[in-house]
Parts: C-alpha cells; structure tokens; sequence
C-alpha cells in the first residue's frame, strides 16, 4: 500500500533564502507524525505544499500515491476530500455558524440531505466532546478552544484517512491544550487516522506522536521514534529535548 | 580649588582641577533617562568637553542610580571605550561592559545611499504594476473558464452566492443611488434651466437632461457608488478571508475560490449594475422633471412627450451596456485586489483604498473609451 504522504526531492525557494534543499519523507498510514524545528524552519511551510497551497520549486508530493495535481478537477477534488485540515487559527468561515461550519463540506457532496447533514453535524460535534446546543453559535462566539474542537469536527466531516494539524496547540492554555491533545489521539485511534502535525510545543509533540521528523538547515535531520530522534547528536535536537522546559514532558510520556 | 558645578534636575556633574595638574570629574545624582532626557544634548555637550582633556579621572561611585541610557551618554562621551581612570562601583562597571560588550557585536552595515535609488525606485513600481496587469488578466481568464464551467455544468452554478451578493450590493444600493440620482437631476436641470431661459429655449431641458442622464451621468454615477459601496466592501471581506486562512480552508476542501467566491460577485455586480443604473437614472430624471417644472413651467406631460424624440432609445442602450461593463470591471477590481491582502492591517487598508481609486478611475477610462467607439450612436 502507497504510503499516505511521500515526499521526493522537495526543495523550496523564497526570493534568496533557501527553505529546503532536497527532502525525502515517507509518512505510513496509521502513523502520527510530527513536524519539528525551530521557528522558519519550513514546518509551516512543508504542510502548506503537502495539502497543495503552495507549490515547491522542485521535487514531488504524492498523497496515497497519487500526486496532488492534474488529471482534472474531479480527480484533484476527491484526493482533497480524503485528507482533512486543521488551521492554526481554525479558519472557520466567520460568516457562518457552527453548524453550518461543519455542515459545509458535506453540503458540497451535494449528496446529503439536509437531514442526514444535520445527524452528521452533531454526530460529529459529539466526537469533538461540544454540545448541541452550541451548533447554533457564531465562531465570534467561541473560546480559542471551542474553534479549535469545531475546526477538528469540520476537518472530520468527509472522514478523511489523512489529518493534517498547523500547531494544534498554539494559543490555548495548557490545561486545554492537554484535553485537546487528547481528544486528537483519541479520535486518531479511533478512526485509524494518519495524522501530520506541525508544533514546536515539546508537550504536544511528546504525547502524540508515534514519530518526530526534525527540520533544520533546510533539510530533515532525523526522522524516527522520539527516543531515537531524541539520542541524535545535532545542535538544534539537543537544545530542543534537552533543555529543562522538555523535561517534565518527556518524563510524562515515560521517555525519561 | 576651581570647579564649573552643572546641575540638572537631579544630576551633578562637579568638575575640578586636583593639585597634580589633571582634572577629576565627580559625577553624582540619579543619572537615568527620566532625568538626563530634559537636557541630553548640553549634557553630551558638556560631557564631551570634559572628555577631551587628557588624563581626567572619573568618580561615578558618587551616582546613585545609572541606567542604560544614562551609561550610554557616559560611554559616547568616552568615545565608547572605559577612560583609563575610572572610579565605579561594581554594578555600574558592568552595566558599561554589558555596553563594551553590545559594541563588540557586528552591526549590519548602512546600506550607502545610490545615487540612482529613485531610478530603480521608479523601475521597480513599473515592474509591480506589469506583474499587477499579469495577475489581473490572469484573474479574469480564470473567471471566464468558471463562466464556461457553469454554462456546462448548470449544476455548479453557485446560486446562493450570487443571489446573496444581488441582494447585497443590487437591492440595498437603491436607495442611495436613488438619492444621489434624484438630486442630481434637480441640480443638473435647475443649472441648464438658468442657461436656457436666457435664450428662451426653454423646451430643450428635456434633450440636455435626457441626453446627459441616460447616456452618461446615469452609469458612471451609480458606478462611483457601487466601486465606493461594494467594491470595497468586496475587497475588504476576501482580505480578511485570507487574512483567517479561510480561502486556504476552502481550497483544501476541494472547493474553487474562483468559482465559489469570485464568480458570483463578478457576476451578480454584472447584472445588478445595469438595473441600478435604469433605476438611477429614472430616479435622476424624475428629479430633473420636477425642478423643470418649478423653474421653467415645463410640464410633466411635456416633459414625457418630448422625451422619446429628443432621446434615441439606442441611448438607453449604451447605458446599460456601460452599467454591464462597469459592474464587472468593479468586481474584478475589487476582487484582484482583495486577493493581495497580506496578513497585515496596513496591507488590508491599503488594498481597500487602491481598490476604490483604481475602479473609479478604470471606470471613467471605460467611459471614455466606450463614448469614443459608441459616438455615432444614438445621436438624434
């Protein structure tokens, strides 16, 4: 089976400045993986060209073997309908409510009807632990937390097999980053989702991932295992695991 | 024992001459931003002065409180190295070596000033303003594929959107396009009727106003309305969607920008705008009726009469048509720019300004293009 996300050759050029030079990723089904590095590292940037917002200057992204564009619109829309995304700031349409946020996707199928979208729609609020009652809210309504978890439901809606998260944690407190992260494993397991995030929080990253790939110097230093990553001699993994803040979180994810 | 004492605020600088012939500069008081900003130029002055006669010492064990700005001053007027004799507590040597230290950094270098900045200054907005031309048309052959796409497949014609977006800049520019249409009617007859009635052609308001109404005033008018209205309204929103990432959002949803968002507001300013002009300018020439009739007794039965003969109907046409043209070119404008919003405040209210000018103006160069190729048209 072709992995879900593969990566050849990539390399990336902003103006001058060179963000990648080069990468090779193989991300397999079933795994979580987390994008590390330090800040412009390319993290962002790496899963903006794996769902085909930006496009590399050189090299190739295949998603399920497939690659991301040509061979028509209709093929290039059900290949985005088999991964979900989830934005750093939810992006949430703020026009719409919380019901119709999550209802958009599946109203595109244009399949459903409105009854069977509004099961949906709560069946999903349900998996993000929000309530009905808040399907009627505005995203101008909503805690950072309470945007993140419907971002989660609307990146859900088509069940994808790919998730895909921009720094699930940043902004929220840690007690709700912690139930956030949470949530995440737990609807991961549960619906065998192959999720991709991106995070430079130690926390996140040590209770979630199943394997860490380290961005630095434009290319990918260690891709593995936290344990092995963690043992690999380069400045930026060094400072990143080793420092005091790390502790505590590694300790928690028994690494330590 | 000589001395020049200086007091500011609360600092002292006391300067005097010791017996082996060098001097001894006592600095004392609170030597910190709040104190030294009243006077910083005469103190550095001053500083300086007592800088520049060799083998001075310095006594800051007497400064009571030094902060950064106050150690700066001191460290410029020691050309930014410690002097040789320098009496200092422990923590204010080293607030001046954390300074030493700062120095020793490399600093990037000034850019130098070229001499023919402006000439590349000059050269790079012309290559902004091609590579703006390129996006623009870009733009519009996209739409015009989504117009294709929609004719089909009628399916993915984006309904909602497109009545939402009438209903937002057709219906609710009513009634201020009937104001601003009506009053200018009044104004345009009552200026004409005052010409007019000193030749005694009195009965030719009807062929001014009808003319100049439906033919010009009428597009053009409701036009600088809506670019004003909806067309900033229209950039504002996309930068903002951008600036929420909610356009990206849209796009890994498998679902066209283009078509989903563009297309319906380019297409329904493209019907709404010919409607806003028939009902502005039927607003403008009701206006000009009534002002006839109170300043020159036209009356409103003349006035209808004569109004088919002295205006061709072809005029009504171009008058449309022009409302067809400028609704597009509106949306599009509004839409090219929207779409380069960076997520920054000062980009979002540039691009709604630029916007606005830039739809004004192509609208009025529409104009003039359109009443070149249309001049012999309509004309009676």
């Amino acid at each position: 089976m072709a992995p879900a996300v593969s990566i050849r050759g990539l390399s990336t050029r902003f103006g001058d400045v060179w963000v990648h030079r080069d990468i090779d990723l193989d991300i397999a089904r079933g795994e979580v993986v987390s994008l590390a590095g330090g800040s412009g590292s390319g993290k962002t940037t790496l899963l903006r060209q794996i769902i085909g917002l930006l496009l590399p200057t050189a090299g190739e992204i295949r998603l399920f073997g497939q690659p991301l564009f040509g061979g028509g619109v209709d093929r290039e829309r059900a290949l985005r309908r088999r991964f979900g995304v989830l934005f750093q700031q939810g992006a949430l349409f703020s026009a719409l409510s919380v019901h119709d946020n999550i209802a958009f996707p599946l109203r595109e199928l244009r399949k459903l009807d409105e009854a069977a979208i509004r099961d949906l729609v709560l069946l999903k609020l349900d998996q993000v632990e929000l309530l009905p009652a808040h399907a009627d809210l505005m995203p101008a309504e909503l805690s950072g937390g309470m945007i993140k978890r419907v971002a989660l439901a609307r990146a859900l809606a088509l069940e994808p097999e790919l998730l895909l998260l921009d720094e699930p944690t940043a902004g929220l407190d840690p007690e709700r980053s912690d139930a956030f992260v949470r949530l995440i494993r737990q609807l991961g397991s549960e619906l065998a989702l192959t999720v991709v995030l991106v995070t430079h929080d130690i926390d996140t990253l040590a209770a979630l991932s199943s394997r860490v790939a380290i961005l630095a110097e434009q290319r990918i230093v260690g891709y593995g295992p936290l344990a092995e990553v963690m043992a690999i001699d380069h400045p930026f993994v060094q400072g990143f695991f080793h420092s005091s803040r790390s502790a505590r979180a590694l300790r928690d994810a028994g690494l330590r | 024992m000589a001395g020049t004492r200086g007091v500011k605020g609360e600092l002292l600088i006391d300067a005097s001459v010791c017996e082996g012939g060098g001097s001894r500069v006592v600095l004392s008081g609170r030597w910190i931003l709040a104190t030294i900003a009243d006077d910083s130029v005469g103190l550095a002055a001053r500083l300086g002065g007592l800088a520049a006669a060799p083998g001075t010492v310095w006594d800051c064990t007497a400064i009571s409180a030094l902060d950064s700005a106050g150690a700066m001053l001191l460290w410029q007027a020691w050309a930014r190295r410690l002097p040789a004799d320098l009496v200092a507590q422990p923590e204010q040597l080293r607030i001046f070596e954390r300074i030493a230290e700062a120095d020793r950094r490399e600093r990037p270098p000034i850019p130098p000033r070229r001499a023919f900045a402006w000439l590349a200054k000059l050269g790079a907005s012309g290559i902004g303003f091609g590579r703006q031309l390129i996006d623009f048309v870009a733009l519009s052959g996209q739409l015009l594929l989504d117009g294709l796409h929609v004719l089909r497949h009628p399916g993915d014609l984006p309904g909602r959107e497109i009545s939402a977006n009438l209903y937002k800049s057709g219906v609710r520019a009513m009634p201020v396009t009937a104001l601003v249409g009506f009053l200018i009617g009044i104004v345009i007859s009552y200026l004409s009727s005052l010409q007019l009635r000193q030749f005694g052609a009195d009965v030719y308001i009807v062929d001014l106003l009808g003319m100049s109404v439906i033919r010009e005033l009428g597009p053009v008018m409701v036009a600088v309305l809506v670019a004003g209205r909806s067309g900033s309204a229209m950039t504002a929103q996309l930068g903002v969607m951008r600036v929420t990432e909610e356009i990206d959002a849209l796009a890994t949803m498998g679902v066209s920008r283009s078509l989903r968002l563009l297309f319906p507001k380019v297409a329904a300013l493209g019907v709404a705008m010919p409607l806003l002009v028939l009902w502005a300018t039927a607003a403008a020439l009701i206006g000009g009726m009534a002002a006839a009739q109170i300043e020159l007794d036209v009356s409103y039965r003349l006035f209808i009469d004569q109004l088919p003969k002295a205006v061709p109907v072809a005029n009504l046409g171009i008058g449309l048509v022009k409302g067809v043209v400028f609704g597009v070119f509106v949306a599009l404008i509004a839409c090219h720019f929207g779409l380069r919003v960076r997520p920054n405040t000062e980009s979002l209210s540039a691009n709604t300004t630029a916007s606005v000018v830039t739809a004004i103006t192509v609208v009025i160069l529409l104009d003039a293009l359109i009443a070149i190729v249309s001049r012999d048209i309509g004309i009676p």
